[in-house]
């Protein structure tokens, strides 16, 4: 605490708004471009979009818990397994991990705003306009099935069920018109992103020197220019296509069907990593902190994490192994997705080899990181499976999958965001969150989470594939899902506990202070909540840890780089 | 986590239980190309059990062996940045792993994509419809809907079936586990699939590709009959339907209603002026032992409440409700029932 105080100038904090007449809190917030505040609405929409999502799910588990259900009608359960895949991937995953993004770049860089601060007001209030404009779809598209339905094409929404012909109304268009505002709100973040990153660095802080949060957010915004942009073309055709007579994804009039799912993959396979990317900047950050060890092989991982970047953009088509590409075609996508293995195994080493020799403190932060590293390394390896693509043959949109791309985005990335609002809360609000509670919302979802996705994985084994609303008893597949649907009212339990933590830990938590956590980074130097404009003076930094090195002058990492 | 894992392989192991039964269990190949993906996927899940057992293993003794105890004194631990031999060991190995499931992935593509078509394989067309399969067997002149039947095909002497594969609407995927991997079935584009049952019997399986609102009933039935079996059911289908100018009067009656209402826009009846393509051909409905694509047991009385409403049985259906009162729907149901 006192070491931190030997940055120069940085405990004086500027007070923007000192001699200005007061503004209304709402209208102080509307029109904010501070990255903190825009970082916090990005945080809160998602969690907002969390909820409905899981309710979506929770319906959905209702549904399938036994045979021959009869609680929602089939056109009901299309409705809710599309807007579960939209909320969930745009805009619960993109815009919390933006809003952490938003929050911390700036602060770990040593700068004061986003490189845009106008451009990123923007790029907020469009994406959240979009998950509005989605939900609208309940009153406002007369789709498929009447007045008020909202899209049932699936998230991936393959062509050609979503022509005019298979998709009448406006469902559809609510679904295609919300990706496209999504995706230009994305593009908006993603060009601050990379612009901060590259222009407004403090003095010392070389690239090599940056944390690897940072160094992961510049990978991922690079992928958000490669891979949106095709997803927000298509999203262009098929408006073309519906309403004024073009034939890209129109099959009747010699359009391919395959041509969506190209343009569809390249974009939804990267994105799996523009999601993953910034979880693992989590764990990267909070992983060494809670071992008291310097991040094992920085300049591994920054190459591993450029490496996966790269690689990425050559996978796409293993989501199409069944579609009947050649031999020579499925073969190529079989290397290119087995090779992302490596520097993702890469990552894993390098973190087994922080906590390796260190002293672990089991936080609440600290053990959502090592549910993350036993279920990432689960959900890598059934990707490792499903890169072959014979099984994939036999797995490709089944269960198995299903319970796959959970166990990424709920046991990794939703694990790693976890332990994320726990390490930095903090900082964001000058209080901790309870331990007690921390433990109980732990305990709870890693209950609710394997009891879940550990047995959906078998009724995909037995050949239930996903999106069907009913199956016959005769299948075998009933006490697998019953259980499934347990594990899910587990995990809505422990979201509420999570969220009441949240709630009550901004009245009563106690103080943290500066730096609570004994950490290293920038972020830490500055008050919690950090001043308008973060710093007085901008920092100098002379090492990856510049914390680290104040508070150990004897030994400063400084030496070592 | 384990659970997972254990669970997985007392999949093949356990029989007995519901779950090895299960009709559709990816672990129980009765065809070559199922039994090739079988045999890889043992591999691979062997290799990965092996990597999970030793990272979550040194993971876990990591975490047990380096916790900050409370007698330990204040003093950060020895900072170590790294190491390239290390990073160097870690990255090679996984390569190695890599290559090697790669080149046993690579055999089984080919072995299942590139081998030559036998002469004597039998071809098989297959169509799919929002929400049914329709199959024409175009070298021997038969057209039927939602239950395929193949023959059993000797290793000794191997009579093959390959489907080649389209779609009438949107894009479908076919799917029978046990004897081979899905393949999608998608409009304005050809793809082909084969499999060789080497046990007669009835392999289940349903559509894999989200079509539509009756996606989750889009069932699928194929029928592995020995070579006389199947030779005595192509001869049959390839009658044309039942004459009912004789006998039966309340199918006589039937087929007169059949043919004046919006029956005949959609269904085809070979040699009677039914010859709609939209829903699956009825010439020999009565032979088969589904309606609905699989959903509903084909008996009188289902058949009955089918004509009746199909939005009841299967909601979403797009065959409308016909609107016929009680005696036509009596003997439309007498009409049909015949056709065997």
């Amino acid at each position: 605490m006192s070491a931190t105080t030997q940055l120069p100038g940085i405990n004086e904090t500027l007070s923007a708004h000192e001699g200005r007449p007061p503004i209304s809190i709402v209208y102080e917030w509307l029109t904010t471009v501070d990255h903190k505040k825009i970082g916090l609405m990005y945080i809160g929409f998602a969690l907002i979009f969390l909820v409905v999502g899981g309710i979506e799910a929770i319906l959905m588990r209702i549904q399938l818990a036994v045979p021959n259900n009869h609680f929602v009608a089939p056109q009901v359960f299309n409705q809710l397994f599309t807007m579960h895949g939209t909320t969930m991937i745009f805009f619960v995953a993109m815009p919390v991990l933006f809003g952490w993004g938003n929050y911390l770049v700036p602060l770990m860089i040593g700068a004061r705003d986003m490189a845009f601060p106008r451009l990123n007001a923007f790029s907020f209030w469009v994406s959240a306009f979009a998950g509005f404009l989605l939900y609208f779809s309940y009153f406002g598209a007369s789709g498929l099935y009447g007045a008020g339905s909202a899209p049932d094409v699936g998230w991936f929404a393959y062509a050609p069920l979503t022509s005019r012909v298979f998709s009448p109304g406006h469902s559809t268009d609510y679904w295609t018109l919300s990706i496209f505002l999504s995706g230009v709100g994305s593009i908006g973040t993603a060009v601050n992103f990379v612009s901060t990153i590259i222009c407004m660095r403090c003095k010392g802080m070389k690239m090599s020197r940056m944390p690897l949060l940072v160094w992961l957010y510049l990978v991922t915004s690079a992928m958000v220019f490669v891979t949106i942009s095709p997803l927000t073309a298509a999203q262009i055709m098929l408006t073309l296509d519906r309403y004024l007579g073009s034939h890209f994804f129109d099959t009747q009039a010699g359009g391919s069907a395959v041509l969506w799912m190209h343009f569809f993959w390249i974009f939804g396979h990267p994105e799996v990593y523009i999601l993953i990317l910034p979880s693992f900047a989590f764990i990267n950050e909070i992983v060494p902190v809670f071992s008291r060890k310097a991040m094992f092989g920085y300049p591994a991982m920054v190459a591993a994490s450029v490496g996966i970047g790269f690689i990425s953009l050559s996978v796409w088509a293993h989501h199409m192994f069944t579609v009947g590409m050649t031999a020579a075609a499925n073969t190529f996508f079989v290397f290119a997705t087995m090779v992302i293995s490596v520097p993702t195994g890469i990552k894993i080493f390098n973190w087994l080899a922080t906590i390796w020799g260190g002293k672990v403190i089991f936080a609440t932060p600290m053990i959502f990181c090592i549910g993350f590293l036993f279920q990432f390394l689960i959900a890598g390896l059934t990707g490792i499976m499903l890169s072959a693509a014979p099984f994939t043959w036999q797995l490709g949109n089944s269960y198995f999958v299903v319970a796959h791309f959970h166990y990424v985005i709920v046991g990794g990335i939703l694990f790693a965001l976890f332990a994320a609002f726990y390490y930095w809360y903090p900082k964001v609000t000058g209080k901790m969150m309870s331990e007690t509670l921390g433990k109980w919302h732990f305990w709870l979802f890693v209950i609710g989470f394997h009891l879940t996705f550990d047995f959906m994985h078998i009724p995909g084994l037995l050949g239930m594939p996903r999106r069907i609303y009913t199956y016959e008893a005769s299948r075998g597949w009933g006490t697998l899902n019953l259980i499934v649907s347990i594990g899910a009212i587990f995990q809505a339990a422990a979201t509420l506990v999570f969220v009441y933590n949240l709630i009550r830990s901004y009245y009563k938590g106690k103080d943290a202070g500066h730096d609570p956590w004994d950490a290293w980074t920038l972020e830490w130097s500055t008050t919690s909540p950090p001043p308008h404009y973060n710093f007085a003076t901008l920092p100098t930094v002379y090492s990856r840890r510049p914390l680290w090195d104040i508070k150990h002058p004897d030994d400063p990492d400084s030496d070592f780089e | 986590m384990d659970i997972f894992r254990l669970a997985l392989l007392t999949v093949p192991l356990c029989n007995g239980t519901a779950i090895a039964q299960s009709s559709t269990n990816i672990f129980a190949p009765a065809a070559t190309p199922a039994n090739s993906i079988f045999e890889l996927s043992m591999l691979v899940l062997g290799v990965t059990l092996a990597i999970f057992l030793i990272v979550a293993g040194l993971l876990l003794y990591a975490i047990i062996r380096y916790r900050h105890k409370p007698e330990d004194s204040d003093q950060e631990p020895a900072q170590i940045y790294g190491s390239n031999q290390i990073e160097v060991s870690w990255t090679v190995i996984p390569i190695l792993i890599v290559v090697m499931l790669f080149l046993s992935t690579t055999r089984v593509i080919l072995g299942t994509q590139a081998i030559p078509k036998p002469g004597n394989a039998l071809d098989v067309t297959v169509i799919g419809h929002q929400f049914w399969w329709e199959y024409r067997y175009p070298k021997l002149g038969v057209i039927t809907a939602n239950e395929l039947h193949i023959p059993v095909s000797d290793p000794a002497n191997p009579v093959p079936t390959y489907l080649t594969m389209s779609s009438a609407d949107v894009a479908h995927s076919f799917w029978v586990p046990r004897l081979a991997g899905k393949t999608d079935v998608i409009p304005n584009r050809v793809n082909t699939m084969w499999m060789d049952p080497s046990q007669p019997g009835l392999y289940l399986g349903q559509c894999a590709q989200y079509c539509g609102t009756q996606h989750a009933k889009m069932l699928l039935r194929v029928y592995a009959d020995s070579p006389a079996q199947f030779d005595a059911w192509i001869s049959q289908q390839k009658k044309p339907a039942v004459d009912q100018s004789t006998g039966n009067t309340a199918a006589s009656e039937g087929q007169t209603v059949f043919m004046q209402n919006a029956c005949i826009n959609c269904h085809a009846i070979s040699g009677t002026a039914a010859t709609g393509r939209f829903g699956p051909d009825l010439t020999h409905l009565a032979s088969r032992d589904t309606i609905a694509s699989g959903a509903i047991p084909n008996t009188a009385e289902n058949l009955r409440a089918w004509i009746d409403n199909p939005n009841t049985m299967k909601p979403g259906s797009l065959m409308p409700p016909m609107h016929l009162n009680s005696h036509d729907l009596d003997v439309i149901t007498a009409y049909l029932t015949q056709l065997r």
